[in-house]
């Protein structure tokens, strides 16, 4: 498996992501720089890492959408190739229009640092079906502006197609108010697009997939695509 | 010419930078206050003395960039001729 | 001859203006006098402090580069170095609290990156005045969001630090930063201007007219015209600094790039005169190449201007177009201003033609240095008698309210406003001892802290300064860490009083004492005079930076309590003293008192036996004793690793027992088969050790000579401890 992780001018975690994918899970990785472009089948996984690209100027994500990079990863999405957003990365790819709604300011105000527990709402993608459905995993979140909005109709659109992969939730899997950090409505903590090779979510798996420093809960979104990613080449090499 | 162009959130979606201001003024006394609205302000300096078509790329800049259109809206409130 | 008025504006007196016209054989012109009076203020010249700071410890045998330079060096093996820095910020925050505090953490961490090291990790020591009056919760709220803006939007975690809130620090906010980075030794570059022929390259932000007089102003005391100087306070920006990181690593690790200096303090001025000095050469610049972003800038404000995320390069001739395609890629100017020349003078020129010239080393050693008298201050014969209390409340009460006090209490809410977790090596996150990073390609990590307790700094300096540096080094100890290098940021009202003098020159004799003795050396350091205001003065402040070295990582210890059952033992002293202590502070509102004294050779003792019993494995978890005593520490303990604790103290005094304060004091638990193995080891060491309860789960039980004191749910401390700050601070 090829992995690409993105590096924007004002990426923080592009070298974290390029860690978790090298070291702990021992792809071959590539960092691609924003400048560049690169060809349909040169990755089979892309990641837009954490951080504050532009300085989180103007809107966070709204400068970076243009880049030229995004036009390689807008092409390598559409023929089925996996797209994994974090933090500032989903907020990349709903500027973009690869996933819906918008990240808005949390609505304390404040940046937040600190764990939360997200609830597995669909294990039926190529980034989480190594987790049980329902599942409550513990994650990093570390942001500002991780409010996700969708007006009704886009949020019953999530619904209908199964998009809305996690949510904040406590410790047993409530979903309530008191456990969401940001005031993101109905608690989303990550979605991912109809087709469903395109993930963003807020919290940091690459923080969480050693036990060392933590928790190890988000190692299996790493492992998920990498499962699907041999399934699918040995389907293929079998065509 | 400058070009003054506003951008606020759409009706509905909730600015809680705008309440807080709202709660503060309010604390200061000002209860009169009944609702605050915070947005942002670009003043673009263009290089153009066409006010139609300065009216109609600035448009473009808004729904391209300036704005999020999922979430905002935006006015060219004044288009202002430099000598 | 010179107005003295005049003179005034740059911050010079008459027989530094004599001086002046000594070295260069004539009168200055208006350049070159803002140029002496900005390198020979306090802040850039440590007119007032280089003496004493003599006195420092620098030397060891990991030191690679003491006090002088960016920024402090040491090897901790496997061919890497650690490289730090504390930096204080304090004259700016109490203005912009924002701004200051922002461009605070900007300018620490280019020190580190102008090394070649990438910066891991920050630390921020914040002291302000009472929680409760609003100006107070504004400049707290300033800060902190300053602070997180910057370092989050920079991506190094901000990892720890400490909070302290007494009514000293009203008018004077401090803030301390520290940046820890981490390199390969042969990617050191020192910052020299070496090579003659080479050129001087500006990179990073356009020059603008920000700060200027931003030196001359941290080296006066705050009055109501302060707030007038908002300009003088820069505006920092983040995302620069973090393109600027990424450029100037990738640059410096090129044969073809020589030195790298940052423009901090006195801006273009510093940075020309810091680099040529240390090499012994010149430098002959033009200033109408500097890429400017206001118009019709003088000579004078380009070199003073304060205008951040700017770096100077020491180029090979020839490479520049080099160095200009690394920071293009970045989309940051990079621009030839001159040369390095061999005459040790730095010329001035604007469009060619000499507008200054001076010779570098009169700007960063030729001030004429400043003898201050020094006397004992006359309060210290009120505060150092025995104060003597008793508990005339139930105890249970105090300890809730200790507790939940604004010093005490967990700072959760500020530290989860950082990002402490960027760059996947914060081991153990704010809120314990001190924090540790991994060191990825390695098994070491290194522990980080900052402390002081400027109270007993007050009551008594030498004491204070000795024991700042103890504490630092058993928060390193018992993480199992052990101690490599100290820096320092003195933080002093007017050095020109004799009392504060006196201050200045016994922390500093503490410190070496203690760091001496401990085998610590102080590598770098800041100093910061003029803490003051017409109303108060604040308490001797020397914050110390510390960092320790985990050969392996998975040996580390933490705070918490870990398994039911496990024993509970206090290495050192049973009974803690009250006087100078938070309790007497906080409940009885006296600061009066003889801080308890330390033995460093006990000390010492104590820090061996707890390294040697985490590396052994025989315990389970240390904590250090300290700001609020036993009781206190026992809840962090039990808070930490959410267990409970049921024991019992046995000794004279009540409130001695639960809230006194005494030197060289660790918690530890151990599982019961190991307690014998611990008894040994101290026995061993000529160490009193004694075991006060065991973990157990949901309550945290205290008994004091069998009658219990203190019962509560673990619930309940939690609360109290975790949530109190931010009560506090929400409330209107």
């Amino acid at each position: 498996m090829k992995c690409g992780v993105v590096t924007f001018p004002g990426s923080n975690c592009d070298q974290d992501c390029y860690h978790v994918l090298k070291s702990v899970m021992g792809q071959s990785t590539d960092m691609i720089f924003h400048k560049d472009t690169f060809f349909d089948d040169d990755f089979d996984l892309i990641v837009l890492p954490g951080g504050f690209s532009y300085g989180d100027y103007l809107r966070p994500g709204a400068i970076a959408r243009f880049s030229p990079v995004m036009k390689s990863v807008k092409k390598a999405a559409k023929i089925g190739k996996l797209v994994l957003g974090i933090c500032n990365g989903f907020q990349i790819l709903v500027e973009a229009n690869l996933l819906p709604g918008a990240l808005l300011k949390n609505i304390d105000l404040k940046f937040h640092c600190h764990d939360v527990y997200i609830k597995v709402m669909n294990n039926d993608s190529p980034f989480t079906a190594l987790y049980e459905k329902g599942e409550v995993v513990k994650m990093n979140i570390a942001h500002a502006d991780g409010n996700y909005y969708a007006d009704n109709e886009t949020f019953d659109e999530l619904e209908r197609n199964s998009q809305i992969v996690f949510c904040y939730c406590d410790e047993r899997g409530e979903i309530n108010e008191n456990c969401n950090p940001n005031g993101s409505v109905k608690n989303i903590a990550g979605i991912c697009n109809v087709e469903g090779n395109i993930l963003g979510l807020m919290p940091h798996p690459e923080r969480c997939s050693e036990e060392i420093l933590g928790s190890a809960d988000g190692k299996r979104i790493f492992e998920s695509i990498i499962t699907y990613f041999e399934r699918r080449y040995a389907c293929d090499s079998r065509n | 010419m400058k070009v003054k162009v506003e951008v606020f959130f759409k009706e509905g979606v909730l600015d809680p930078q705008g309440k807080t201001v709202k709660n503060a003024l309010q604390h200061l006394g000002y209860d009169e206050v009944d609702d605050v609205r915070v947005g942002k302000v670009f003043t673009l300096s263009l290089k153009t003395s066409d006010r139609e078509a300065a009216r109609k790329r600035v448009a473009q800049m808004c729904e391209k960039l300036l704005s999020n259109p999922v979430v905002e809206t935006y006015s060219i409130d004044t288009v202002e001729e430099t000598r | 001859m010179i107005a003295e008025t005049e003179l005034k504006l740059h911050g010079l007196s008459t027989e530094e203006y004599q001086r002046i016209t000594e070295i260069l054989g004539r009168d200055p012109n208006n350049v070159e006098l803002g140029m002496y009076g900005a390198m020979w203020s306090e802040h850039c010249s440590y007119k007032n402090s280089k003496r004493v700071l003599k006195r420092f410890p620098t030397t060891g045998k990991r030191v690679i580069q003491g006090p002088g330079e960016n920024a402090g060096i040491v090897d901790i093996g496997d061919n890497l170095v650690a490289v730090l820095k504390i930096e204080s910020h304090n004259h700016p925050s109490a203005v912009e609290p924002f701004q200051g505090a922002a461009t605070g953490v900007g300018g620490i961490i280019r020190d580190i990156f102008a090394m070649g090291a990438r910066p891991l990790a920050l630390l921020d020591s914040l002291r302000f005045g009472e929680l409760d009056e609003p100006r107070v919760k504004y400049l707290f709220s300033g800060v902190v969001s300053g602070i997180s803006h910057y370092g989050n939007c920079v991506g190094i975690p901000t990892v720890g630090g400490e909070v302290y809130f007494d009514s000293c620090y009203r008018d004077n906010p401090l803030v301390n930063v520290m940046c820890v980075g981490v390199a390969n030794k042969k990617d050191i570059k020192l910052a020299k201007a070496v090579g003659v022929g080479n050129s001087v390259m500006l990179v990073g932000s356009s020059t603008g007219r920000d700060g200027i007089h931003g030196a001359s102003f941290a080296s006066e005391e705050l009055s109501e015209d302060s707030e007038s100087k908002r300009p003088s306070v820069q505006v920092g920006d983040p995302f620069m600094e973090k393109l600027l990181i990424e450029a100037c690593l990738e640059a410096s690790k090129k044969d073809f790039v020589l030195g790298v200096q940052d423009l901090g303090a006195a801006g273009l001025t510093s940075a020309c005169c810091e680099a040529a000095a240390r090499a012994g050469t010149g430098m002959d610049i033009d200033i109408s190449l500097v890429p400017q972003r206001e118009e019709n800038m003088s000579p004078y404000e380009i070199m003073l201007s304060e205008s951040q995320e700017r770096m100077l390069l020491i180029v090979k001739r020839g490479y520049e177009e080099e160095v200009s395609k690394i920071f293009a890629k970045w989309d940051l100017h990079a621009v030839k201003i001159g040369t390095v020349t061999n005459d040790g003078m730095i010329t001035v020129r604007k469009e060619g033609v000499k507008v200054a010239q001076v010779p570098a080393k009169s700007l960063t050693e030729g001030v004429p240095e400043v003898k201050r008298e020094s006397s004992q201050p006359s309060y210290l014969k009120k505060t150092a008698v025995s104060v003597n209390t008793g508990i005339n409340e139930n105890p249970e009460r105090i300890f809730l309210k200790l507790l939940g006090s604004p010093n005490l209490s967990s700072k959760r809410w500020v530290f989860e406003q950082y990002d402490h977790r960027v760059g996947t090596n914060t081991v153990v996150k704010p809120g314990s001892d001190a924090a540790v990073i991994r060191i990825k390609g390695t098994s070491k990590g290194i522990a980080l802290t900052t402390d002081c307790n400027s109270l007993y700094c007050y009551l008594d300096p030498l004491e204070g300064g000795k024991q700042a540096v103890a504490e630092a080094a058993r928060n390193i100890v018992v993480t199992g860490a052990e101690p490599i290098a100290i820096t320092d940021c003195l933080n002093f009202g007017n050095p020109e009083d004799p009392e504060i003098f006196y201050q200045v020159e016994q922390c500093v004799e503490g410190i070496s004492q203690a760091a001496e003795f401990l085998g610590i050396p102080v590598v770098s350091g800041n100093v910061s005079f003029y803490n003051e205001s017409p109303q108060r003065t604040i308490f001797p402040t020397p914050v110390i930076g510390m960092i320790g070295l985990l050969e392996n990582i998975n040996e580390r210890c933490e705070t918490g309590f870990k398994d039911n059952g496990d024993i509970v033992v206090l290495l050192g002293e049973v009974q803690g003293s009250t006087e100078a202590s938070e309790y007497l502070r906080y409940i009885h509102d006296v600061k009066a008192g003889k801080p308890p004294k330390i033995n460093l050779l006990q000390e010492k003792k104590i820090q061996q036996l707890c390294l040697r019993a985490v590396r052994e494995g025989v315990v389970k978890s240390a904590h250090d004793v300290s700001l609020g005593g036993l009781a206190v520490a026992l809840a962090e303990c039990c808070v930490i690793g959410k267990k409970g604790f049921k024991g019992n103290i046995n000794c004279k005094n009540l409130d001695a027992a639960l809230f006194g304060e005494s030197p060289s004091r660790i918690v530890v638990s151990v599982s019961p088969k190991n307690v014998e193995t611990l008894k040994l080891l101290a026995e061993q060491m000529q160490i009193r050790i004694t075991v006060i309860g065991t973990v157990c789960e949901s309550r945290m039980t205290l008994a004091f000579n069998s009658s219990v004191v203190i019962d509560l749910p673990l619930d309940e401390v939690i609360d109290v401890y975790e949530n109190s700050l931010e009560r506090r601070i929400s409330a209107q």
